[in-house]
């Protein structure tokens, strides 16, 4: 469970992210939906430590990260994965050495028991026989499943996925929302995910947050936001007249 | 432009690079690597500086000592004392600056611009270190070593006009190159190249490691990173002469 205090960041004196405050239950997948700039990664980056909120806690199951100093967030982090916006692999490792790259640098595996790690991995986001290509050398697709390869190598107890299929053919994003939430559900993992695509949501939304210009403007479960009244909630899920007309 | 930003924030980098690395074993690997890549890759180009330069200098210094009063073997030692006290550790070290250093700060700067960094943050790795501290031990071990090989490289290249051409006889350049030889001066030239390789490795590492925006950012960084190295060389290389030789 990861619960968000009263976070306010600040850039160049704009309040980009104000007074959120949200909790994200352990073994769900959490989303955070908006349109692009309301401040979904801003908000993310916030809850992993890359930015300093200006105010507010973030607690990771009771310890409370913000307060902690380096050495004690280094501890945490070695329990967390991140997907990244654009993949964020390694460019100069092959695959097979950016999934090993945490197990490398945080276990004690021999390394047989690492490469079978590693092989587990990929097949899980099914991956195979791709070990020893770069980065440069795969699809969008492939990138993002190797990144999730490599988020997931060392048993994450939290997963931070933004914008998970950006990017993606409609099928290849809804095999990644999937294969998100199956992870999530199979480890009890606390899962947080970006998104502003209506067909994630729709498929894997366990809790929805809504950010509307730095705000939460709405919370509830996926199938709430059907009947939700927020009138800018409906305006973000019905977008296109298609839907509209439908509903 | 704000110096003293820019200063406190490397001695502040540097305060997170410079520690015991989280993983040893991976550490050493690195290292070779590096070893690797900012050293034996620059090894061609110094060879071909040193042996040109040697040659020149040797050139240089015959037809402008030419004077009945000069002994011929002034010629060898002059040639011999500037590649050893100032063309390998300095020049080399600013050939080094150029080739290095762009890498370095091109390498870190695009690991930035691509979140490569902020993922090495998340996973609980110290990133600063994990990327910089290996280059900058690679560069103490290895740059003393290039600039050893240049120094020989150098001096024979002057052997190379003596031999082959009639600026000045053989013999005399050997018996000047033989002339009162300190090993004071070795040390000097190895003290003032174990300094600029620290310059050079942080301050490419720094430039690199504070890109922000986008490839052609990385392009900008990578350039301040052989300006200020360079800048900082010839401002160290005057400091320490003072205090070494003075
Ligand atoms: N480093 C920064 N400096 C200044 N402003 C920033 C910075 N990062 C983000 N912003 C601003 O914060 C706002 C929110 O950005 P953010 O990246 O969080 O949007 P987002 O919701 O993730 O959008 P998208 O869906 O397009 O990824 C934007 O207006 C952006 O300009
Ligand atoms: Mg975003």
């Amino acid at each position: 469970m990861i619960k968000v205090v009263d976070i306010w960041k600040y850039f160049d004196n704009n309040a980009i992210i104000k007074n959120v405050t949200a909790s994200f239950e352990k073994g769900k997948t959490n989303l955070i939906i908006g349109q692009s700039g309301s401040g979904k990664t801003v908000l993310l980056k916030c809850i992993v430590g890359l930015l300093e909120p200006d105010n507010g806690n973030v607690f990771y199951d009771e310890r409370n990260f913000t307060k902690m100093n380096i050495a004690d967030k280094q501890i945490v982090r070695k329990e967390l994965g991140m997907l990244f916006q654009g993949g964020a692999l390694f460019d100069s490792l092959n695959i097979e050495e950016n999934v090993m790259f945490p197990l490398n640098m945080f276990t004690k595996y021999t390394k047989e028991e690492k490469l079978e790690r590693v092989n587990f991995c990929l097949k899980r986001v099914n991956l195979g026989n791709i070990n020893h290509l770069y980065p440069s050398e795969l699809s969008g697709g492939m990138k993002k499943r190797a990144a999730i390869a490599r988020a997931i190598a060392n048993n994450p107890k939290y997963l931070f996925c933004d914008e998970p299929n950006s990017g993606l053919d409609p099928k290849t994003a809804i095999i990644i929302d999937n294969l998100i939430r199956e992870i999530t559900k199979e480890y009890n993992i606390t899962t947080i995910i970006n998104t502003h695509d209506m067909n994630s949501v729709m498929e894997i939304g366990d809790n929805v947050v809504f950010m509307y210009s730095g705000e939460v403007w709405w919370k509830g479960t996926r199938e709430d936001i059907l009947h939700s009244s927020n009138k800018e909630l409906n305006s973000f899920v019905y977008a296109s007249e298609l839907l509209k007309k439908l509903k | 432009m704000n110096l003293f930003f820019h200063i406190g924030r490397y001695f502040e980098l540097m305060r997170r690079v410079i520690i015991i690395p989280q993983k040893a074993s991976f550490f050493r690997k690195q290292v070779i690597v590096e070893i690797d890549n900012l050293g034996l890759k620059s090894l061609g180009i110094v060879v071909i500086i040193s042996i040109f330069m040697g040659g020149v200098v040797t050139i240089q210094t015959a037809f402008n000592t030419d004077h009945p009063l000069l002994p011929i073997y002034a010629v060898g030692f002059a040639t011999r004392q500037s590649i050893i006290l100032e063309f390998s550790p300095t020049i080399i070290s600013l050939i080094l600056a150029g080739k290095v250093g762009s890498r370095i700060a091109s390498e870190i700067g695009s690991m930035r611009v691509t979140e490569q960094i902020d993922a090495l943050e998340v996973m609980g790795v110290n990133s600063a270190g994990f990327l910089i501290f290996p280059k900058i031990v690679a560069a103490l071990i290895i740059n003393p070593a290039l600039v050893i090989i240049s120094m020989f490289l150098g001096i024979w290249g002057g052997w190379l006009v003596s031999a082959f051409t009639d600026v000045l006889p053989l013999s005399h350049y050997m018996s000047g190159i033989m002339l009162e030889f300190s090993e004071y001066d070795i040390t000097y030239a190895l003290i003032k190249t174990v300094v600029f390789a620290f310059l050079i490795t942080s301050i490419s590492g720094y430039f690199g490691f504070y890109t922000k925006g986008g490839a052609l950012d990385v392009g900008h960084s990578s350039t301040k990173a052989v300006v200020f190295s360079s800048i900082f060389i010839i401002f160290f290389n005057l400091v320490l002469t003072q205090i070494l030789l003075a």
